[in-house]
């Protein structure tokens, strides 16, 4: 067990959550940061939460679009072929 | 009543089969439905499939369309369903009192994993291994929690476009959007905490 009394860590989680999204007000914004800053757990998890997200909203904005034989086929089974070429 | 509008699209050009507006929704729309179809089964042929019974599946119900929700999140909410339906076809045996845990009962899963492994350069966290690793962990994730994470952090949607789409409570959705994101954490943490053991405080929980 870490030194420090982490029994109430786990109930922030859901905090921690909505926090990376913006959506935590004022009052709970300001007293989770206070522990984060003076809780290096919760903030590894936070942080690595954070860093999590970035990865695989990253990658995914990396990966290129629908394959043109994926979009022909595509176009084909909605009996769009005709506007194909306009792309 | 003139064609609503919708994000704009003309409702009423899509209701007469108008090709150039099919057209134009499917240029919109179709790059995230084919992302999100490979992120949920993980193959291209699967993934192909649901792009296409998405749209095919809108057009066919697109006159009784009532436009309560817009029309990209009933492109997703067609394309989820799609997707779930398939995995679960896929894997029937699945045991179904193993997936209620992850959906909401009880606390969610601890962090085990202390290592902070933020401080590591973006070339060494996104290597051609550590990519598959990405994959790889994602694809672990049970499915009920990995849609709603696509929706979310992946695609953008509201947290009630995603309520939406899935037809759960917005408390469903933080709830398993948090455990995704528990899980993923986890995943990512034990593959970077290995590969870099020797260079970052190491605050293992005991």
């Amino acid at each position: 067990m870490p030194q420090n009394d982490h029994s109430h860590c786990q109930d922030l989680l859901g905090e921690m959550s909505t926090y990376l999204d913006g959506n935590l007000n004022r009052e709970l914004c300001d007293k989770l940061e206070k522990h984060l800053a003076e809780c290096k757990d919760c903030r590894i998890v936070v942080d690595t939460m954070r860093k999590t997200i970035f990865l695989y909203k990253k990658t995914a904005a990396e990966t290129g679009g629908v394959p043109d034989m994926v979009r022909e086929r595509l176009y084909r089974s909605l009996n769009l072929d005709d506007l194909h070429t306009r792309m | 009543m003139n064609g609503l509008v919708d994000h704009g699209f003309s409702l009423n050009a899509l209701r007469s089969g108008d090709k150039q507006e099919i057209a134009r929704l499917v240029d919109a729309y179709s790059n995230q439905i084919y992302r999100l179809g490979l992120k949920m089964l993980g193959n291209p042929q699967d993934a192909e499939d649901i792009l296409q019974n998405t749209f095919l599946k809108m057009l066919q119900n697109i006159k009784g369309f009532e436009g309560r929700s817009s029309i990209s999140t009933w492109l997703y909410r067609i394309a989820a369903n799609e997707a779930l339906m398939l995995i679960r076809k896929k894997k029937p045996e699945v045991d179904l009192t193993d997936q209620l845990n992850e959906y909401g009962d009880g606390n969610p899963p601890e962090p085990e994993n202390l290592i902070d492994w933020c401080c590591l350069p973006e070339q060494e966290l996104l290597t051609a291994e550590a990519r598959d690793h990405l994959d790889l962990n994602i694809a672990n994730l049970p499915e009920k929690l990995r849609i709603v994470f696509i929706l979310r952090d992946i695609d953008g949607l509201s947290i009630e476009s995603t309520a939406d789409a899935l037809n759960i409570s917005e408390t469903a959705v933080k709830t398993r959007l948090l455990r995704a994101r528990l899980h993923l954490r986890e995943g990512l943490s034990k593959y970077y905490g290995e590969r870099f053991s020797g260079r970052m405080d190491n605050h293992a929980a005991k």
